[in-house]
């Protein structure tokens, strides 16, 4: 069942909303819009034919600059049918998401850990705090502004401050673009 | 009924009250399995809730990652589930691989199932020795790391590091297979069965173990699917889901094995069928070693990835610059994302990787089957006594640095 099969089944069922096949190597991918995302995942899980009853994990990827910035990406699997298939919700910088716990409870940590490691807000998430990072930590720590490699002493009680020169160099730092 | 013998009136009962105590259990507990700190509250030995607490062990590998070239990041991601390095390096080889678009040699793919079953039977061996161990069955945890030592040993053949030999790399395997290396898994292959059955002969029938684990921590298969637990502890509540069959990759599904199964759910369970899968694992290897020949090819032969060969770097101009290439700047894959699962020891293992089109990672997310497993921990243990933590947190076969990362 490849992507395109995956929304013709979901257009009945989810009334209205748009989806997009994305590109994919592997499991088919699809992007929906965020306010469709929990009657989509219903849809996903009861629907006959496909049946998605496992949550494998929530991720996601920081594509600064470009806008909108975050994709939050839900990986779904399908034991009695045998498919996997790539959930992609755009999130802007000050975007959210509606959490997906009401659909598979396991998706309570990895939203946690989302929102942790990159700022992204889960709507009607009942426990969004810390889950890796210290409790009194600043800043989100997987946002591709966040800086690496800066020698600092390790504090937990005060902001990291880093000047936009440093932050530029980071960014750039020998990303190399070579084509074969 | 004679005057004073009637029981205590309603209303003095009225003033008598309980309260819960909250007792902290870790996070240097040495039944956490590393450091999970677990805040229980209890009423008697009852266990009215759990809050666990995680990322003592947070490296940050996953922002490490993007700093790193490609083929860096495999050191890197073995440190993730340190108790199943091939595992992780696996999943992670694969997923780039899939973005690269290469397939691998028969010889490479069936190294790599050899080593993988191989690691899933150490990696059973400590969750083994170490859950008997905090059962009160003491002496399991000598006998499983004896048999694991030999395991390691095979590392230190093929990779010079018993703990995280980093030996499946992108495009293949770090070189080829040393001298001994038959001799080593055939040996190991040929004493562990009858090891199995005494291991077996210590806890299957044995009366205080299964006390201590029947009935504990008992998990449906629906509540399984619901909190994302895919692996062992769901083949215990009667799935038969094994990635391994489900979407084989390195040619599994050429090998003849079967997924082991148990339908009760609970610790016990749990215990029969990783033990079951240990015996599969030996079925697999055995199968793998026949046909793995002691010299032949170890990478692809795509020159984007693979150094050419060390006689053409010192006699051709451009194999000289190839190899120049690759180990300064390293290979640069298409841009796009990738999500190639493989059945780890404790489930399923899996690890997305994003890519623009350079020589580092994007995004690198390895879907830790530990994570999971915690987040679940205070639905199985609610209700029950607070001995029982203990054998449940055993049964979920938790690694920290997986869970953390």
């Amino acid at each position: 069942m490849d992507a395109a099969a995956i929304i013709a089944t979901l257009q009945p069922l989810v009334p209205g909303a748009s989806y997009e096949v994305g590109q994919s190597v592997d499991s088919p991918t699809i992007y929906l819009p965020a306010e469709r995302l929990v009657e989509t995942c219903l849809a996903l899980r009861d629907a006959a034919s496909l049946r998605f009853n496992v949550l494998v994990e929530v991720t996601a990827a920081d594509y600064l600059p470009r806008e909108p910035r975050y994709e939050v990406v839900y990986h779904l699997l399908s034991t009695s049918n045998r498919l996997r298939l790539r959930l992609k919700v755009r999130v802007g910088a000050a975007g959210s998401v509606p959490t997906v716990q009401t659909v598979w409870r396991g998706a309570a940590w990895p939203e946690r850990e989302v929102w942790d490691m990159f700022g992204i807000v889960f709507d009607g998430h009942p426990d969004l705090r810390r889950l890796l990072m210290p409790e009194d930590w600043d800043g989100h720590p997987q946002r591709k502004d966040y800086p690496v490699q800066i020698r600092k002493v390790a504090q937990t009680y005060e902001p990291l401050e880093v000047s936009e020169a440093e932050f530029k160099a980071n960014i750039e730092r020998d990303r190399v673009k070579r084509t074969h | 009924m004679a005057p004073g013998l009637e029981g205590p009136a309603d209303t003095e009962m009225a003033e008598l009250r309980t309260e819960t105590m909250t007792v902290n259990m870790g996070p240097q507990h040495p039944s956490t399995h590393g450091v999970l700190r677990l805040v229980l509250e209890l009423d008697g030995e009852v266990i009215k809730s759990v809050m666990p607490t995680i990322g003592y062990l947070h490296t940050g590998i996953e922002k490490t990652a993007e700093q790193k070239r490609w083929q860096q990041v495999i050191p890197l991601v073995e440190r993730m589930d340190y108790l199943a390095a091939h595992s992780n390096s696996l999943a992670y080889s694969l997923s780039v691989e899939k973005l690269l678009g290469l397939e691998m040699p028969q010889r490479v793919n069936d190294i790599r199932v050899l080593l993988a079953e191989l690691q899933r039977i150490a990696s059973h061996l400590i969750w083994l020795g170490t859950h008997g161990l905090e059962v009160g069955a003491v002496s399991m945890l000598f006998y499983c790391v004896r048999e694991r030592e030999l395991l390691m040993n095979i590392n230190e053949l093929i990779a010079g590091f018993r703990f995280f030999p980093s030996y499946i790399r992108i495009g293949g395997l770090r070189e080829d297979l040393p001298r001994g290396f038959h001799d080593a898994v055939n040996a190991f292959l040929d004493r562990f069965p009858a090891k199995i059955d005494e291991f077996e002969g210590l806890l299957t029938k044995n009366d205080i173990y299964r006390r201590r684990t029947e009935n504990v921590g008992v998990l449906t298969l629906d509540e399984c699917w619901d909190w994302g637990l895919v692996g062992p502890i769901a083949r215990a509540s009667g799935a038969d889901y094994d990635v391994r069959k489900y979407f084989p990759y390195c040619g599994y599904e050429s090998y003849d094995f079967t997924v082991p199964t148990a339908t009760e759910g609970d610790v016990y369970a749990r215990y029969r069928v990783r033990i079951a899968e240990m015996r599969q694992s030996v079925n697999i290897c055995k199968q793998a070693i026949t046909r793995i020949t002691p010299t032949g090819v170890w990478a692809c032969s795509d020159t984007r990835v693979v150094p050419p060969p060390k006689d053409k770097v010192y006699s051709e101009m451009e194999a000289l610059i190839q190899h120049f290439l690759i180990y300064s700047q390293g290979f640069t894959v298409p841009a796009g994302d990738a999500y190639v699962p493989v059945e780890g020891p404790r489930g399923e293992h899996g690890c997305y990787v994003v890519s623009d089109g350079t020589n580092r990672p994007w995004r690198v997310k390895m879907r830790a089957p530990s994570f999971m497993a915690i987040q679940a921990l205070p639905y199985i243990v609610q209700e029950g006594l607070i001995a029982d933590v203990v054998a449940v947190i055993g049964s979920t076969d938790v690694v920290m640095g997986d869970c953390d990362r």
